[in-house]
């Protein structure tokens, strides 16, 4: 088992005849069983055409119609790309996940507000995606550097999350379900979450939680696992020699009002029980250690 | 994206928020024919920097003559302004804005946020103006009122009442400040702002509410709908190295250390910086070449790091997935030649095609140093640095 998702998955993608969806979309059916689980594809322009034999349908509802998927990723530029949400949620996907970067915060505060009520859940945007190993990938992450296994892995970043999976990889651990939940301040799932989610799925035996300066969800995150978390956690906070009122890359990483700085988050997160490392290289032997006890 | 206060007292007006009359001004002469022609008996003279604290760094003066207008705008044009948002090199003044004096009763604070938890605007208002809000919220939070605007409704009448009411604005002025909190709100929405803050916002002694100060933070997601917004941004006060970079979509910013960094990834490259100072160096800057590099931009990433005079050498981690490393390689390879790299540079190289790009490195000829993952690549310009 896994999280989210696995082999069995179907998924459409919306913004799949764009450069960047074409080049994901190949990749993401190269990838183990993604031949059968990339099923559809959305433009309104492109309707019955056909890309790689993925078949493009008018509309994300007309796509679960005719496919049954339940799962969507976004590749639509960031103009657009709020909307492209919107869709999938009012087709009630179960799922969404947003890669595209540069989303104007205010879609997204009127997106995250229609989706009140509703069943989908959102990962995203500015995410890489994510993966189940040896089962299927959605988003842009590479799938060479995972392996099958039994930890989880959330994060705000997209690279920083292929070094804690590198590291994991290179020292022989798997990794259950990896996770990329993005670095918008107003996003989808937050640490906390995938967190849960995480705890409950018996095939993953310990997590390894990566954040990053700016906002509070880190912290929000740590409160809860020292409550309820039955597994044990590995974190890392990048940022920690980032000055404050500068946005680092990311639009929510930055920190501001006293609020976000990374040593008061690696405070949180000890002070709750989380195994933390201030060298992002020692990430996966961090993970070594607590499971070797 | 920030502008100065005057522009953002034009947007506040254009959203019927009242502010008091005044100019900007570049000049000595345009400032008293300013204060002329505003007329009165006094003036306020305040120098237009992207900096918060100006009024402490005797950037702002009240001129009682148009005499005292001519002195203290001399003494303010030009100055390095240090506050404690500039950084002890301070500011430079190049514009002031020269306003009417009011007759202030009392100060208040309002300001708006994107508030990450609620995932909504929230409006903070205080009675305590003037003051910094993070200083109000850590020795009187009670004193700060704050309401997660419902963005479909928007911030209504009835509760922008209370919130004036809740802070102290008298009844005789609630009409007003429901006003001004909702032109706020409009200005917020409608031009994608990130912070909005009105610091003070005065009660005058004839019970009008006016806005004695704007700042404004916009999203730079959105400023391809707001060529207005553009139009006002000021390139003097930003970092001409940040400016650079954002023409070839670098991501950059100036640190005060003196190891250069090239990443891609903006996680990734946050704990670059991280490593290089828990190895005892400083970075000398955050840059994400982001997750699409050309040849181009890493050399155009390489001419930009090197136009710090104080760096002492260069590490370039990249994690690469989607990009390969035999791009990257290359593209570093191309750059180290163009620029006649006369510093060390230590590459760290993972992911796709890593063997290749290794390869191209070590068959360049170039005394680039190899690094063979994160902690040992950090390690390695730390040495070269202090060597």
């Amino acid at each position: 088992m896994s999280i989210l998702i696995n082999k069995d998955t179907k998924v459409i993608t919306q913004g799949m005849t764009g450069k960047v969806g074409q080049f994901h979309t190949q990749q993401c059916k190269a990838y183990a069983n993604g031949a059968n689980c990339f099923v559809a594809g959305v433009n309104p322009k492109k309707a019955g055409e056909d890309f790689e034999g993925i078949p493009v349908y008018a509309s994300v509802r007309d796509a679960k119609a005719a496919t049954g998927a339940t799962v969507s990723v976004i590749y639509v530029p960031p103009a657009g790309a709020a909307a492209a949400i919107d869709e999938a949620v009012e087709a009630d996907l179960d799922l969404v996940i947003c890669i595209t970067e540069g989303i104007p915060v205010h879609d997204m505060i009127r997106t995250r507000y229609r989706m009140q009520g509703k069943k989908t859940i959102l990962i995203g945007p500015n995410c890489p995606g994510l993966i189940t190993p040896d089962e299927i990938k959605i988003g842009i992450m590479p799938g060479h550097i995972h392996k099958k296994g039994r930890i989880g892995v959330v994060s705000r970043s997209g690279t920083l999350t292929y070094e804690a999976v590198g590291q994991l990889t290179a020292l022989g651990y798997g990794q259950s379900s990896c996770v990329g939940i993005g670095g918008d301040p107003i996003n989808g799932l937050k640490h906390i979450d995938v967190m849960r989610m995480f705890n409950d799925d018996p095939e993953t035996d310990a997590v390894i939680m990566v954040g990053e300066i700016g906002g509070s969800d880190e912290e929000a995150c740590a409160r809860w696992i020292k409550q309820n978390m039955k597994k044990p956690v590995v974190g890392f906070i990048a940022g920690i020699t980032a000055p404050p009122g500068k946005r680092m890359g990311h639009a929510g990483a930055i920190i501001s009002g006293g609020e976000g700085g990374a040593d008061q988050k690696l405070a949180v997160m000890e002070e709750c029980g989380i195994h933390i490392t201030r060298n992002p290289a020692e990430m996966g032997r961090t993970m070594q250690k607590v499971l070797k006890g | 994206m920030k502008i100065h206060e005057y522009q953002g007292k034009e947007i506040l007006r254009e959203f019927g928020v009242p502010t008091p009359r005044g100019a900007a001004c570049f000049n000595v002469d345009d400032a008293v024919a300013a204060a002329q022609r505003l007329g009165g008996k006094v003036w306020v003279v305040k120098a237009q920097i992207h900096a918060g604290g100006r009024g402490k760094g005797g950037g702002v003066k009240v001129a009682k003559s148009l005499d005292e207008v001519k002195s203290y705008a001399q003494q303010i044009l030009g100055m390095q302004l240090v506050t404690h948002q500039t950084g002890p090199e301070g500011q430079k003044v190049r514009r002031l804005l020269v306003e009417e004096g009011a007759a202030i009763v009392k100060e208040f604070y309002v300001g708006m946020v994107v508030d990450r938890g609620a995932q909504r605007v929230a409006l903070l208002a205080s009675s305590e103006g003037g003051m910094e809000i993070e200083e109000v919220a850590k020795h009187s939070p009670e004193k700060i009122r704050t309401v997660r605007i419902d963005p479909v409704v928007g911030l209504d009448a009835k509760e922008a009442a209370q919130v004036a009411r809740a802070i102290g604005i008298p009844d005789v002025a609630n009409a007003e400040a429901v006003q001004v909190l909702q032109g706020l709100y409009r200005a917020f929405v409608e031009k994608d702002a990130m912070l909005a803050e009105i610091n003070p916002l005065i009660l005058t002694a004839d019970n009008h509410v006016i806005a004695l100060d704007a700042k404004f933070n916009f999203d730079s997601n959105a400023l391809y709908r707001h060529p207005e917004i553009v139009a006002m941004r000021d390139l003097d006060e930003e970092d001409p190295a940040e400016i650079e970079a954002s023409k070839f979509d670098l991501s950059y910013i100036s640190l005060d250390g003196d190891i250069g960094c090239l990443v891609n990834g903006a996680g990734l490259a946050m704990a670059t910086m991280d490593i290089i100072k828990l190895y005892g160096g400083r970075p000398a800057n955050f840059l994400d070449v982001g997750g699409g590099a050309s040849k181009e931009k890493v050399t155009e990433a390489f001419k930009l790091m090197l136009k710090n005079p104080h760096l002492k050498a260069i590490l370039v981690n990249i994690f690469g997935g989607i990009m390969k490393c035999d791009v990257i390689a290359e593209g570093v390879v191309a750059a180290a030649r163009e620029v006649h790299l006369a510093v060390p540079l230590v590459v760290r190289l993972e992911g796709t095609n890593v063997d290749l790009g290794k390869k191209i490195l070590a068959d360049s000829g170039l005394p680039i140093i190899s690094g063979n993952d994160m902690a040992d690549a950090a390690q390695k310009v730390v040495a070269a640095a202090k060597g």
